[in-house]
């Protein structure tokens, strides 16, 4: 399956998590090497977004382990997941409503003055240029998230993941709630990251949007990885049928879900 | 050809018209509380005839106000992070019992009496202990994850039972001579010179920190504000400072007091007696100086950054990193402590600690909070706005004394207002949408 000797970036080994008898997540193992994009896919319930929120500290697995550049990671925080350069967009984007741009860029890694007071000043400045890059005509800064559009909601969930020098993204869903344009752009993004060598988990239950920027696919299915494939050996049909009917074609690895 | 440059016209009209207020950069909402203020002051001097607006009835205002102000700034925070307290009276009546015995029946033995360590030591207790059945508190809601409510509801019953406990019901007093100061009254009142110092001391800040604000934003390139505006700020903001130490000022010691005052000062009291100014109470400043630390607090530490954003969404702040549970229990833990400063204030009004102090004093808390336009839906509030609002709530309840109104229907105008403030605010939120 590794078409190099290179480490992974992040590599999650059979991991299992269960609420309250049901097991969201049993025995899935998936990877990611720097510069790649992998896509995750699965109907809703698959479980995807909890296999992500658990390499992403917000929730503890029952079984199981991840390895950061090839070394055992302990990640029980989401503070610890940003301690091993992984940050998360989430599909509900996280955003405190009540606070600016630059407050949740900087939510829980304030810039501080010498005399421990919050740095706004250099916050902003910070936020004005990691927003110039990301979207060029956004300019209220000073207003609370809650007041921004869809679009404009969206660039301030990136800039805060981007901003503290991510080697592995996770994005989940991250066009759900956006327009073509905006589409497009968070495409570009995704390039232009891969291109700095960051490793991305790319969450969708859209084949189409994962098909046109994804190096593998990993496939769930009712909690179960259902097999992964590179792209180049997979069409598109043969992955709809590992996300319907859990059938693994031959181009792909098979996991333990695959019927 | 003139059709299209009417409305341009007035867009630009109207763009002039929100860049006045917007270029001074002025709370709205602050403004129409200040407005409606305004209106109640005036109203019960009108129909007072001319009492209500003396400098002797506005310095009781002002002292009355410390008390429910100082306990108002910490619960902005609790009903910002979507919680409530509604144990802060019961809080304010057992530490103001323990105090009480401190200083009446164990320091004196170790002391003496009327030593000069007694009101510190005292006040540290008091301090102490508030901040730790705060923390008590704030632990079980946070850690345990029993809804603030019910253990605040439970506080309210535990902690005025334990008011009772701490004497069997006795009531203790007097307190110590130092001690009374924090009460303001006589020995609480700081007199002219001190009252000019501090208002003085105060527009220099004023000035400094509006410099200062200026001077981060033209070292980043941000929009400034016209530097007529600043003037206009600092102007209305020193006048306001000015004109409270001016009315402080105004209000003369009682005769007999300031004739053993003249006395004991070897000063001969003159045939029309001496005019010696109160000047601002001692509880006035503590509260001022409080909302101060706690305004620093929420606008320009982390802490605050934090306890804003567990209540705009919970969740994300979890996912932030935040350790919301630990921020959580400070919040509760630092309103007890401010519950042990209002204890001392009203225990040393009194001049005497009774298990009833501080009864009702939780609802009229909340009110100040949510009248100064804290949000009970959480992430939203001011302490400037609550000072306010216990302001207003203050002036109510005098103004209808000083009118001989029945307490009964005081209840009733205080409650209607609270609902129809809330109401007028609701409606200004959905506007402003």
């Amino acid at each position: 399956m590794s078409e190099t000797g290179e480490k992974p970036l992040v590599e999650m080994r059979d991991i299992s998590i269960a609420f309250g008898g049901i097991k969201a997540v049993d025995d899935v193992s998936v990877d990611l090497r720097p510069g790649e994009v992998v896509g995750l896919l699965g109907h809703n319930g698959a479980g995807k977004s909890t296999l992500i929120k658990i390499l992403s500290g917000a929730y503890k697995p029952d079984g199981g382990e991840i390895y950061v550049n090839g070394e055992k990671a302990d990640i029980s925080t989401p503070r610890d997941a940003k301690r091993y350069g992984i940050e998360t967009i989430y599909q509900t984007l996280a955003l405190a409503d009540n606070i600016d741009a630059a407050g949740n860029i900087f939510l829980g890694r304030e810039v501080l003055t010498p005399y421990g007071t919050l740095d706004d000043a250099t916050m902003e400045a910070e936020t004005r240029k990691v927003m110039a890059r990301l979207n060029p005509h956004f300019r209220r800064f000073k207003e609370p998230v809650k007041a921004l559009s869809g679009g404009q909601r969206q660039s301030v969930a990136i800039a805060r993941a981007i901003y503290f020098n991510a080697r592995v993204l996770i994005m989940d869903e991250p066009t759900a709630a956006l327009g073509p344009q905006e589409t497009q752009q968070v495409a570009d993004l995704v390039l232009q990251l891969k291109k700095e060598g960051i490793g991305i988990f790319l969450i969708s239950h859209d084949i189409h949007d994962v098909f046109g920027l994804a190096d593998r696919v990993s496939v769930m299915k009712n909690g179960k990885l259902v097999g992964s494939a590179s792209v180049t050996d997979v069409t598109q049909d043969e992955v709809l049928g590992m996300i319907i009917l859990g059938k693994c074609p031959p181009g792909a690895t098979p996991g333990p879900g695959a019927s | 050809m003139t059709a299209p440059t009417v409305p341009a016209a007035l867009k630009s009209s109207r763009a002039s018209e929100g860049s006045l207020l917007s270029k001074l950069e002025i709370d709205v909402r602050m403004l129409g509380m200040l407005g409606a203020l305004a209106v109640i002051w005036i109203g019960f001097d009108l129909l007072s005839g001319g009492v209500f607006l003396t400098p002797r009835n506005l310095w009781n205002l002002s002292v009355q106000t410390a008390s429910i102000a100082i306990m108002s700034t910490g619960m902005v925070l609790i009903i910002v992070t979507r919680n409530i307290d509604l144990s802060v009276g019961a809080i304010l009546g057992v530490v103001g019992m323990i105090i009480g015995v401190v200083q009446v029946q164990w320091l004196p033995s170790w002391l003496g009496f009327n030593h000069w360590l007694t009101a510190p030591i005292a006040v540290l207790v008091a301090v102490t202990v508030g901040g730790l059945i705060g923390l008590f508190q704030g632990w079980m809601i946070a850690y345990l994850a029993i809804p603030s409510f019910i253990v605040t509801l439970g506080g309210l019953l535990v902690w005025r039972g334990a008011a009772w406990w701490v004497t069997a019901g006795q009531t203790i007093a007097p307190m110590d001579t130092r001690f009374k100061a924090f009460g303001g009254g006589v020995e609480g009142a700081l007199g002219a010179s001190a009252t000019w110092i501090i208002a003085a001391v105060a527009c220099g800040l004023i000035v400094i920190g509006l410099g200062l604000s200026r001077r981060r934003r033209v070292r980043f390139g941000f929009p400034l504000r016209p530097r007529w505006a600043d003037a206009v700020i600092a102007a209305f903001a020193c006048g306001a400072v000015l004109g409270a130490a001016t009315i402080a000022n105004a209000y003369p010691l009682p005769a007999g007091i300031a004739r053993r005052w003249a006395e004991e000062n070897g000063i001969p009291w003159p045939e029309g007696g001496l005019f010696i100014p109160h000047g601002v109470a001692l509880p006035v400043v503590i509260a001022m100086v409080v909302a101060l630390l706690m305004t620093f607090l929420a606008r320009r530490l982390r802490f605050g950054r934090y306890v804003f954003a567990i209540g705009g969404n919970p969740e994300a702040a979890e996912l932030s990193g935040i350790n919301t549970r630990w921020a959580l229990m400070k919040v509760f833990g630092l309103m007890g402590v401010l519950c042990g400063i209002s204890a001392c204030i009203s225990t040393a009004r009194l001049n005497a600690a009774t298990n009833s102090a501080g009864a009702l004093d939780e609802l009229y808390v909340i009110a100040a909070a949510v009248i100064g336009g804290t949000s009970l839906a959480g992430g939203v509030g001011t302490i400037a706005g609550a000072v306010v609002g216990a302001l207003v709530m203050q002036s109510l309840q005098s103004g209808m004394v000083l009118l001989g109104v029945d307490t009964p229907l005081q209840n009733i105008v205080v409650g209607a207002v609270l609902v129809v403030a809330v109401w007028l605010d609701s409606l200004y939120r959905r506007r402003i949408k």
